[in-house]
């Protein structure tokens, strides 16, 4: 069995993970962390790599992180009891968001994007 | 000494401070204009002063591109007075504050209120000149009921009276702003809590004057001088005195810029600056449990009012005005009241129309079912996309975390119903339903309160020192804008007037640095978020709806025994921490400030929700008066009473417009 190892380690910060890189795109540029207003994240020691999320609980959710992205390889997310939850009409199908069975993803960007 | 070691990380591996770490090492800046505070209305005087030839620092504990309560973005656009098709004058709109309890009522500062309704849509004018796009340039909306056609700008709320812009590409305006006063050569300083104001002689006081600051770099941990000729605070108004809930919903339980804790309330106060207000506290609008992220769920207020609101069974829920059911968007306003905006909060539409004021009883009696839904599938094509496409697309905290996250999870507005928050029935309709429910230990500050007193040149009571946005209790994006740019423009003319030159006071920084890097001298002790919460369990407990005197300073004597018991005990283990230590401090005094504020009012006032059991009475006249609260040159709280129209009072104008011609200082230039 692939059981992870045990440490002596501390509690998870609440409320949630609040930021997702995607390592493949991520180039480590620091860009996101530079842009956010409590430094939720700070830059990884080993350079090229995702910054770690040290602070997530001083998360505004303000998605600045996200947009300031050239790569859009930051991923915001609101934390798991405030995700909102909506009934599609003619189906009458309940989703919430960050549910895996969601439906296709919609492409029209704002009015200004 | 008994330690108690719960923290792992301080037993096991540590990781360095990925920043270089300086703690006290100083650096000096000198220039005529200081600005603490980066949001709209900082980043707005930093912009005229130095288009208008001044030199400029500008401070934020951010980034200037997305710092501030509107750095993530702005959707609407409030008291355009000055747009070709406002029919509402800058007189109606002041009144229009004036007489409206939700936005402070009487207690309203109605001089920055009638500066704002002039300026507001120059100042927008300014920002298309940045890059802003505000128009509907290529149609989209053409032919709706809400675009001029001449201007091509796209209105809210009153389509007739139309004084409030619905705003193209407000989430691109904090970026293009820092691109600006990267143009005209401000120099910044993010990263930076201001700390302290520092003033001639090193003298605090009523009679002081400012001439700079000091702060500390949340990275490095660096100590930062700034010489100023004169300083402008906009740093927004204290949140968390009575809730720090980090656990639930982390910043984001935070209704402004989340770095907005009340520091600059303090160091004015400190100085010597009287600050009103502090006792304007409610239910409203954070604090509550049970919120939702800002504007992401089903609504039937404020961005979401033209969308219908239907049952869980697809009934759907009226609305009313005067006892009738409304079904034509032109017939849901009280067309009586000229008002520069029409959205207030909860069920009180400000003048529009509403749904059922007894719907707790109709969803008792099951008549409707919960939950409730925004179905925007009804809604006409043009009306739906200004809400989702136009609104959401580009409010603070909507643009990436509604809009884009909504639509990445396949939410549709043309195929979807938004589920409002499901409340107990007594909960519906007691505020926008994103803000949760009321508890009434839950408080937070009144969206206008916690200001300085200032005057028509948006001076504080102290000689040097300037208020905008928020810390003048203007609480939307264009009147940040107008203040902060007034604001500028007085600055300058005050510069323009000085003849001598003050050097700094070294004890006073000396004994400034002794007080900042207190927590960073030892390992041991208690962290921030305890300090928070202890310091809220006090306001919670002491100073909630019902207050009385001996509540009041039983609260007080509570602080002064933190500050001798836990006070010393915080500990910061690197810059950001030390950030947060000094938010704590800061947390503690507008506290005090909030109850030596309270027991100076002796009677209950409806407008902030405020009561008084030992002293029954609402609103008597000797209580019609602004509460002001300061620092004696001893650095003790002192309060005093100002009449409610002290601005129209001698030495001022006895209207608002006469004033505004008198001060506006249009054509100031700084003299070299």
């Amino acid at each position: 069995m692939d059981y992870q190892k045990a440490y002596l380690v501390s509690n998870p910060v609440g409320p949630g993970s609040a930021l997702f890189f995607d390592e493949e795109l991520c180039i480590g540029c620091n860009i996101c962390v530079n842009s956010c207003r409590s430094d939720v994240m700070m830059p990884n020691p080993e350079a090229g790599r995702p910054p770690i999320v040290v602070y997530p609980d001083e998360c505004w959710f303000c998605g600045c992180c996200a947009n300031a992205c050239p790569r859009e390889a930051v991923r915001m997310e609101h934390p798991m009891p405030m995700r909102a939850t909506w009934k599609r009409k003619e189906t009458g199908e309940f989703f919430r968001i960050g549910c895996i069975n969601h439906p296709e993803p919609v492409t029209k960007p704002p009015v200004v994007d | 000494m008994y330690k108690n070691i719960t923290d792992l990380q301080d037993m096991g591996r540590k990781m360095d401070w990925p920043y270089p770490v300086n703690y006290g090492a100083e650096n000096y800046s000198e220039t005529d204009i200081l600005i603490l505070g980066g949001g709209l209305a900082g980043t707005a005087a930093a912009i005229e002063a130095a288009g208008r030839g001044a030199t400029v620092a500008l401070v934020d504990k951010g980034p200037i591109s997305y710092s501030g309560s509107g750095g993530s973005g702005v959707d609407h656009w409030h008291e355009a007075c000055g747009a070709p098709f406002c029919t509402v004058t800058p007189e109606q709109a002041t009144q229009y504050f004036l007489n409206t309890p939700y936005w402070g009522g009487k207690f309203t500062m109605a001089h920055q209120r009638y500066i704002s309704a002039v300026e507001s849509y120059d100042a927008l004018l300014e920002l298309e000149k940045m890059g802003l796009p505000i128009r509907d340039e290529a149609g989209e909306f053409e032919g709706a009921a809400f675009r001029d056609p001449e201007t091509k700008l796209t209105v809210a709320y009153d389509y007739e009276q139309a004084g409030v812009i619905r705003l193209k590409g407000g989430a691109k305006m904090k970026p293009l702003m820092k691109k600006e006063c990267d143009r005209l050569g401000v120099h910044f300083f993010e990263h930076v809590s201001a700390t302290s104001l520092l003033t001639r002689d090193g003298k605090t006081g009523p009679g002081a004057t400012v001439i700079g600051a000091t702060g500390v770099n949340l990275r490095t941990g660096e100590f930062y001088i700034w010489k100023a000729k004169a300083v402008l605070v906009a740093t927004g108004i204290p949140q968390g005195l009575w809730v720090n809930s980090t656990e639930v919903n982390g910043g984001g339980s935070k209704h402004w810029d989340v770095n907005c804790v009340g520091e600059g309330q303090v160091i004015m106060a400190r100085a010597g600056a009287q600050m009103t207000l502090m006792e304007s506290n409610n239910t409203g609008i954070a604090g509550g449990p049970f919120r939702w992220p800002a504007y992401s769920v089903g609504d039937w207020s404020n961005t979401w009012y033209p969308c219908p609101i239907v049952d869980a069974n697809g009934k759907k829920i009226p609305y009313i005005k005067n006892g009738k059911e409304v079904t034509e968007w032109s017939e849901f306003f009280d067309k009586t009241w000229p008002s520069p905006m029409k959205s207030t909060g909860a069920n009180d539409r400000g003048g529009m129309a509403q749904l059922p004021s007894n719907l707790p009883e109709l969803i008792k009696q099951g008549v409707y079912e919960l939950p409730f839904y925004a179905d925007m599938t009804q809604m006409d094509p043009q009306e739906r996309r200004a809400l989702w496409g136009l609104m959401i697309g580009n409010e603070g905290r909507t643009n990436y975390p509604v809009y884009k996250l909504y639509s990445r999870y396949g939410f549709d507005p043309e195929k979807d119903l938004l589920q409002l928050p499901i409340f107990t029935p007594d909960q519906a309709l007691t505020k926008p339903s994103w803000m949760g429910t009321n508890v009434p230990q839950w408080r937070d500050s009144h969206r206008t309160s916690n200001c300085a007193v200032t005057d028509w040149h948006l001076k504080t009571t102290l000689d040097g020192l300037y208020a905008a946005g928020l810390m003048v209790a203007n609480n939307y994006a264009s009147g940040a804008h107008a203040t902060g740019r007034y604001a500028a423009r007085n600055m300058i003319q005050y510069i323009n007037s000085l003849s001598e030159d003050h050097p700094l006071d070294r004890l006073q920084i000396e004994t400034e640095k002794k007080r900042v890097y207190a927590s960073v001298r030892h390992t041991d002790g208690i962290g921030w978020k305890e300090f928070k919460n202890g310091c809220c369990r006090v306001m919670q407990d002491h100073c909630t709806e019902y207050k009385t005197d001996k509540l009041l300073r039983q609260g007080i004597q509570w602080f002064e025994s933190i500050r001798e018991s836990e006070m010393p005990m915080l500990r910061a283990r690197n810059p950001h921490e030390l950030g947060k230590v000094l938010e704590c401090y800061a947390q503690l005094e507008c506290s005090e400030m909030t109850l030596y504020a309270s027991l100076a009012r002796k009677a209950g006032t409806k407008v902030f929700d405020f009561k008084r059991t030992d002293y029954p009475e609402f609103d008597p006249p000797e209580y019609d008066v602004f509460i002001t609260v300061s620092c004696d040159e001893n650095g003790n709280y002192i309060t005093d009473k100002i009449p409610l129209d002290y601005y129209l009072q001698a030495p001022w104008e006895s209207d608002f417009k006469s004033n505004y011609e008198k001060y506006a200082s249009l054509d100031v230039r700084r003299k070299l």
